[in-house]
């Protein structure tokens, strides 16, 4: 069951098409990862999404129902050009931002405390948001989002302006609302953190779905031509007309062939080749990474 | 609803809980106090700043102690000094100038040379001009030898005062005063175009700072685009509310010390005949004998100054200003929040602060020709339409409108802020998301027709 829906979404400005024809199902409890180059739609998209901006045509269903006007309760929102005012203190501005998703005063405070101390930051409470670093920033808008627990959180690129201990702990705070039954939309250009996060992706580019579908379904259906073979020492190795090499690296006393094959051909072929070019330590068919996958669509559409 | 006065309580409380609000709030009665109380004081205690100035005539005396001396100018008659002599001394004697006085001056009244190194104020040549050409028709009268010429001209002598009278359209009659109706449309067309400007570019600034720092978008997933800019310009309407509020009783409180402590030696007749003269430019200095005299005509002269000012209608003014105020404020605010949203930062508000900013200096340069005529066409003109008419109206009222072109004005005035609003509103949704790009009327345009 999906709890987010968008059918057939087309919004166009002027004469620029920001989004042409795209569909999205969200289902429940799931990381759902929004991807595409800059200036494919995304960000046109999750608008349509917060209802910040309505679509030219399609329509958007939340929990099989109708979105309206009222969900923008039960959705929080990081986006990715996001801000503070600076001049206010960060305990008022958490406040004044959770009154606006509905919050009342009392119960706005109570959560605010425990997510200020689950995040470390109580001592900043009465300090200018001016004083704080981007990373203290970034953790107050963390809370300011997820405060009205949302069922649908959207992530627009969270982890820019985090270092690697403060991004494991936002990361594992995603996961943990996940557990907690929320929904969670995540864009980003960061393809290790999607294939660590998401369950599923659409790809979004010149503002139409190219590829859409669960992270494991696509690495695999890109895998079939891929492979990897490891060979001791130096080793030559060339392509023939049925398959093309990658790359050719020499480490450590170890080579890391990567192959395409043009066809479908069976491993047993590509071995008989290999065989002969040195000593085979390991073959496997090689995952691509999401890296790969969204340089290899984005660039065929092209 | 709600969300919105969450927004306005934010945009109140930062504001006025602003250091230089509260300094501003305190200072600035302090310094109208001042603008008021000091030159009172300067004209109670005399300019330190005085001048003397050596009287000569070559060859007669008939100008001696003709020209009385002023606040500030003391003139000294020195018979028989010889002007070459003292135009090589004159300086390090302590004198501003020598008035020199040819004897043949009765018959070539140019025949009189102020010389000095500076250029001699305008008020000093005037009071020494009005004293002499009065000593020598003085003295023609007298070279045709009247009898009893003293008697007759005091007799002869007439002040001329009109008194002005209102007529209502229900017959009802009112003495009114030229002077305090202009006082008052000056006071309240100035006023309303610098609570105006003032906040409606305060409303803009806030729109700006909220884009650049990007906080816009983080608030318009949880509110509507319009209830965050109707949040702003209401909230800060009532920091202006506010601050007027404020400054009002401050300046009456501070005034009212003033006067009670610092000038309660000097007594209420002094005070009494300063404003007048401030006010209505009335006589020039007074002849030292008749002082007393004319005192008392002056206390007069303000009671019915004070009088008229009473049946001035008040109610109608401050109910009328508290009307053009806020359709006026919201008018230009909506459109200054719409130039914030179009913008990526301050400097590039250059463009289009011109056209909106052209009306309202027209509008205040109206007023003040108001004052003059307040039934020409475009004084009337410019408080129908409604860019103009929240100023240039308060310029009017004070000396009446016909209530028609109240009305008529104030109906364009409703009209045409709810279109602005509206407008403003459509521009501000796509403006606030809008970054990078730099904005032209055109592109703003094709924002108005942008669906939801």
């Amino acid at each position: 069951m999906s709890l987010f829906e968008a059918k057939n979404i087309t919004k166009q400005f002027g004469s620029f098409t920001a989004l042409d024809n795209v569909s999205i199902s969200v289902p429940e409890q799931c990381i759902y990862g929004l991807l595409g180059p800059n200036g494919a739609g995304k960000t046109t998209l999750i608008r349509i999404i917060n209802q910040i901006t309505g679509p030219d045509s399609g329509e958007l269903f939340m929990n099989g129902r109708k979105l309206v006007p009222e969900d923008v309760q039960v959705i929080g929102y990081l986006p990715e050009e996001r801000g503070l005012y600076k001049k206010m203190k960060v305990g008022e501005q958490a406040l004044y931002f959770a009154r606006l998703k509905g919050l009342s005063k009392t119960e706005a405070m109570r959560r605010l405390k425990y997510w200020f101390k689950k995040l470390d930051i109580v001592d900043w409470w009465g300090k200018k948001v001016e004083e704080l670093s981007k990373g203290m920033q970034q953790k107050v808008q963390f809370i300011t989002t997820v405060l009205h627990e949302p069922k649908l959180i959207i992530f627009d690129e969270p982890f820019t302006g985090f270092d690697p201990v403060n991004a494991n702990i936002i990361k594992n705070e995603i996961l943990f609302l996940r557990e907690r039954g929320a929904t969670i939309i995540f864009s980003t250009h960061n393809m290790g953190s999607v294939e660590e996060l998401c369950d599923n992706i659409t790809l979004i580019n010149k503002a139409k779905t190219i590829l859409e579908g669960s992270v494991n379904d696509i690495r695999r259906q890109w895998a079939a031509s891929e492979y990897e073979l490891i060979f001791t020492g130096e080793v030559k190795f060339e392509g023939n007309g049925q398959f093309k090499v990658l790359n050719n690296q020499f480490e450590n006393d170890r080579s890391t062939v990567r192959i395409r094959t043009e066809k479908d051909m069976a491993a047993n072929d590509i071995l008989k080749t290999a065989l002969k070019a040195g000593e085979i330590i390991s073959f496997n068919p090689a995952l691509p990474s999401m890296n790969e996958i969204f340089i290899r669509v984005v660039e065929s559409r092209n | 609803m709600n969300k919105i006065s969450v927004i306005i309580n934010r945009e109140y409380m930062t504001r006025v809980r602003k250091k230089s609000f509260i300094i501003m709030t305190i200072l600035a009665p302090v310094l109208m106090a001042a603008l008021i109380v000091v030159p009172t004081l300067l004209m109670l205690n005399g300019d330190k700043d005085y001048k003397k100035i050596a009287v000569i005539e070559e060859g007669s005396d008939l100008f001696t102690n003709v020209i009385p001396d002023t606040k500030d100018t003391d003139y000294e008659y020195l018979p028989g000094v010889k002007y070459d002599d003292l135009i090589k001394v004159y300086d390090t004697a302590g004198y501003y100038g020598i008035l020199w006085i040819s004897p043949e001056v009765i018959n070539t009244p140019n025949a009189i040379k102020l010389v000095s190194k500076k250029q001699p104020p305008i008020a000093l040549l005037e009071h020494i001009s009005g004293s002499l050409e009065k000593e020598i028709e003085k003295q023609k009268l007298l070279a045709y030898d009247i009898k009893d010429l003293d008697n007759i001209l005091k007799d002869v002598k007439t002040n001329v005062s009109i008194q002005t009278i209102r007529i209502d359209d229900s017959g009802q009659q009112k003495n009114t005063s030229t002077g305090i109706s202009m006082a008052l449309a000056y006071i309240g067309g100035f006023l309303m175009y610098m609570l105006v400007f003032m906040f409606g570019s305060m409303v803009m600034r806030g729109v700006i700072e909220e884009k650049t720092s990007r906080v816009v978008e983080v608030i318009v997933s949880s509110v509507k685009p319009v209830q965050l800019m109707m949040g702003k310009i209401i909230g800060i309407a009532l920091v202006g509310l506010t601050q007027f509020l404020i400054w009002v009783v401050l300046t009456m409180g501070i005034v009212a010390v003033v006067q009670g402590t610092i000038l309660k030696d000097k007594g209420i007749n002094e005070i009494a005949q300063t404003i007048p003269q401030n006010i209505m430019e009335e006589n020039q200095a007074t002849m030292s004998a008749a002082q007393t005299e004319e005192m008392s005509a002056d206390l007069q002269e303000f009671a019915k100054l004070f009088d008229n000012a009473m049946n001035q209608d008040w109610v109608l003014i401050i109910l009328s200003f508290i009307f053009y105020f806020i359709t006026g404020y919201l008018l230009y605010a909506s459109i200054f929040a719409a130039i914030g949203s179009a913008v990526d930062n301050e400097t590039e508000t250059q463009q289009f602060m011109l056209p909106v900013t052209i009306p309202i200096i027209l509008a205040l340069m109206v007023a003040m020709g108001t004052m003059q005529n307040p039934e020409s066409s475009v004084a009337f003109w410019f408080s129908i339409i409604p860019f103009t008419s929240p100023i240039v109206m308060m310029a009017r009222i004070p000396f009446g409108v016909p209530f028609w072109q109240l009305a008529l004005s104030m109906f364009l005035m409703v009209v045409t802020f709810i279109g602005c609003v509206w407008m403003a509103a459509k521009v501000y949704r796509t403006g606030i998301l809008m970054y990078g790009k730099k904005t032209s009327w055109k592109e703003m345009w094709k924002w108005l027709r942008y669906s939801g």
